[in-house]
């Protein structure tokens, strides 16, 4: 594949490691944290933790929009789905995370709720076109990279006139979770949680660019290193943050830089501000509540608001109280400290939010590296 | 292969990683029973991962115990006179019916064909069973029995009995087929899922992940524009030459349809309690292929095929399976791609392109469904 190959070049990606190997200071050890699932998925499936010294480690951060959906919610969707008049629209993946008492959209579904999978906000707004008797309603979900095409949808709808289109709206944002991250007790006063760094989103990044992670960057004295999907970019990341370390820089610096600029996609960001605004305050699976770390459709479109329009109700929910995906969703803990993982909790059976998508931290681990953890020798 | 062993553990965590599960041997011992009196039937159920397997087991297994559903193959031997003779059935729901390379039909006689081969059997008869939905276009009905009636006169298997069913319109998607199928087993040859043993290599016959990127290509809300068809075809024809050419050294042979070469593979080293080590860089995929799964965010190693198998060949016998397999028209590509080795546990690992090791899974959930 042109273009793509050309970033998963496993002589280069030897090259770099060897690079690392020799820049890594073994008197001491790296922790950085990929914040994004993107990466962590990458890592996971191109194995690249065979080609860190032992001393690199990597933490897997929180940057998977099905993984910090907080359970409320879930509920919620299930709730409105159920209503004989919805058409509850969604991508895949939500479909299979476990909401309160082993529901799921899944199960909703198979007990008669029209829940459709869509693959884009557009077949949404086509089957909203299609079926005007319908209440068609678009679970929306993701980072600031998602939240363009929501907007785009929105203002698709107002101009059609489609006025069965509605929009559940749960995006979030990347800097104030991660500004979070660094806040929470675990990081600033227990230490249970080290971070010598942050690889940086990519595909958020083009949207937002390198400017918002400036201030963190100095605040807290971070590195922060903007890098592609790709395990070339992911590598040669890693190579920039143990240098930024080992000088005693904490900058922000761009690996992406095929596709992101400091200050990003204007236009997508001019559509993300007509149409939705800042909730004070919103809860984050992992996180717990996020100040301004979440987004809502702004007041003139509460006909297009799904909350606002079917009065909806999110509940506070808790977590199985075995299940850790809170604590691995800050880095506090790996997949395999928890005593779900692998027993009753399998990507075919989850308990928690992280073993459900592919890039959450648990479902990585699981499909590509729990063997990792077996003390058997390979040939 | 580079080694994927154990990292030590991050300073900062509070508790010892622990043990870690193995493949499936832990899964079955943990996992949630049905849910008989509530639970309800979902797409999981049928994605051909181990919500499906379970289903099977906890249902029909239970329901219908014997020794022959309990080796677990895709049909079964048994004797009659004149030697040993094998049986399948399969169903064909795939959406949509008309897909780049083939239809409903089409798959329906070539896959039912294939599940007899797998065995090494001689296919020779087939059955066809249509559940019809009311207002399906007589035109689109013709066209599938006529693909069908090709497809049979092609292989030199006849369809030699049937059954027509409508129900309301809503009730069905168009139609959907069921078939059975027998056929014979050469004397002396028996292929066993749990035959594999380590040291053994593994071929497959050519470019995976055809069918499934095909037949995705033209769903409802996720056209686009590929030359890639299905590679729908079947494989009694390369199977024979196999057969004839080193029966003695096949172990057994698996077509990987639903769930793909990785979920084959973890069929393969569950029944005999094995592992694989295979090698990313050696599995034939079509630059196409590769490039449709990447943006539709699927592993190639998932997606089904419809005329591929997968061989577990004994090792002295390898460069002369590949040499035959390759003279056919339907194994041109064949490559090795990996090998048996002891394992316990039964994972199947790769070494990436990249350069690490990582495991190949089964597909969880319902990405790709009714791709058959």
């Amino acid at each position: 594949m042109k273009y793509i190959d050309e970033h998963r070049d496993g002589r280069l990606a030897k090259e770099i490691a060897r690079q690392i190997a020799a820049l890594a200071d073994p008197a001491r050890s790296y922790h950085f944290m990929e914040f994004c699932g993107g990466h962590t998925h990458a890592i996971s499936r191109y194995g690249l933790e065979d080609l860190l010294p032992q001393n690199v480690q990597m933490i897997h951060g929180p940057g998977c929009p099905v993984c910090v959906l907080p359970i409320g919610r879930i509920d919620a969707a299930i709730a409105l789905a159920m209503r004989p008049e919805i058409t509850l629209c969604t991508y895949g993946d939500l479909m299979r995370v476990p909401g309160s008492n082993e529901s799921s959209l899944l199960k909703a579904r198979a007990a008669g709720a029209d829940i459709r999978m869509v693959y884009s906000t557009l077949d949404a707004l086509r089957i909203a076109e299609a079926e005007p008797d319908r209440e068609v309603v678009f679970f929306a979900i993701g980072f600031e990279t998602t939240a363009p095409p929501t907007a785009l949808a929105l203002r698709v709808a107002i101009a059609k006139e489609l006025r069965n289109f509605s929009i559940f709206c749960n995006h979030v944002l990347t800097p104030a979770a991660i500004q979070n991250i660094l806040e929470s007790p675990d990081v600033r006063k227990l230490g249970t949680v080290k971070i010598d760094g942050f690889i940086g989103p990519a595909h958020v990044s083009i949207v937002i660019g390198t400017e918002p992670y400036e201030f963190f960057a100095e605040e807290f004295q971070q590195p922060v290193v903007v890098a592609g999907f790709e395990p070339l970019d992911v590598i040669q990341a890693i190579l920039m943050l143990v240098r930024q370390v080992n000088d005693g820089r904490h900058e922000v610096e761009n690996q992406y830089i095929r596709a992101v600029t400091r200050f990003g996609n204007e236009k997508a960001q001019a559509q993300v501000a007509n149409f939705f605004e800042l909730r004070e305050s919103f809860e984050w699976r992992g996180l717990g509540e996020v100040p301004y770390g979440a987004l809502r459709l702004r007041p003139q479109y509460a006909e297009h608001d799904s909350e606002k329009r079917f009065s909806m109700v999110t509940t506070a929910a808790k977590d199985n109280p075995a299940c850790e995906c809170g604590a691995i969703l800050r880095g506090v803990k790996k997949p395999a400290n928890c005593s779900l993982f692998g027993t009753v909790c399998t990507p075919d059976t989850p308990m928690g939010s992280c073993m459900v998508s592919p890039e959450g931290a648990c479902a990585a681990h699981w499909t590509y590296g729990r063997l990792r953890e077996h003390a058997k020798a390979f040939e | 292969m580079p080694p994927i062993g154990p990292t030590a553990a991050c300073a900062s965590m509070p508790k010892p990683l622990n043990e870690g599960p193995s493949n499936d041997v832990m899964i079955k011992a943990n996992r949630r029973k049905l849910d008989l009196k509530n639970g309800r039937v979902d797409l999981s159920h049928g994605a051909g991962g181990r919500a499906m397997g379970q289903l099977i087991e906890d249902i029909f297994h239970k329901a219908f115990d014997n020794e022959w559903l309990r080796a677990g193959n895709d049909q079964s031997a048994f004797m009659v006179p004149g030697g040993r003779m094998v049986m399948t059935t399969d169903g064909y729901v795939v959406s949509p019916l008309f897909f780049p390379g083939g239809n409903i039909g089409s798959l329906a006689v070539y896959g039912t064909i294939n599940d007899i081969a797998m065995a090494g059997a001689v296919p020779l008869y087939l059955s066809a069973s249509f559940i019809i939905e009311e207002g399906f276009p007589l035109t689109d009905l013709d066209r599938i029995a006529e693909t069908m009636g090709d497809a049979s006169r092609e292989t030199g298997v006849p369809i030699i009995t049937g059954d027509t069913k409508v129900v309301e319109r809503g009730k069905a998607d168009g139609v959907f087929i069921s078939t059975a199928g027998v056929g014979m087993v050469p004397a002396g040859l028996d292929l066993r899922s749990d035959a594999a043993r380590p040291g053994d290599v593994v071929i497959v016959s050519g470019s995976i992940g055809d069918h499934g990127v095909a037949v995705m290509s033209k769903r409802e809300n996720l056209e686009f524009d590929t030359g890639i068809v299905s590679d729908s075809a079947a494989l009694h024809g390369l199977v024979a030459g196999m057969v004839e050419a080193a029966g003695a050294a096949i172990r057994l042979m698996r077509d990987p349809t639903r769930g793909g070469l990785a979920a084959t593979l973890n069929e393969i080293a569950n029944a005999s309690k094995v592992g694989f080590r295979i090698d990313e860089e050696a599995i034939p995929i079509k630059p196409e292929v590769a490039a449709a799964c990447e943006f539709l965010g699927l592993d190639p190693l998932n997606v089904a095929n419809e005329g591929k198998l997968v061989a577990v060949v004994a090792p002295e016998a390898a460069d002369a399976m590949l040499a035959v397999m390759r003279a056919h028209p339907l194994g041109r590509e064949a490559a090795l791609v990996g090998h048996v080795v002891a394992d316990d546990d039964c994972f199947v690992q790769m070494a990436t392109s990249f350069g690490g090791g990582r495991i190949v899974d089964w597909l969880s959930g319902e990405q790709l469904p009714r791709i058959c």
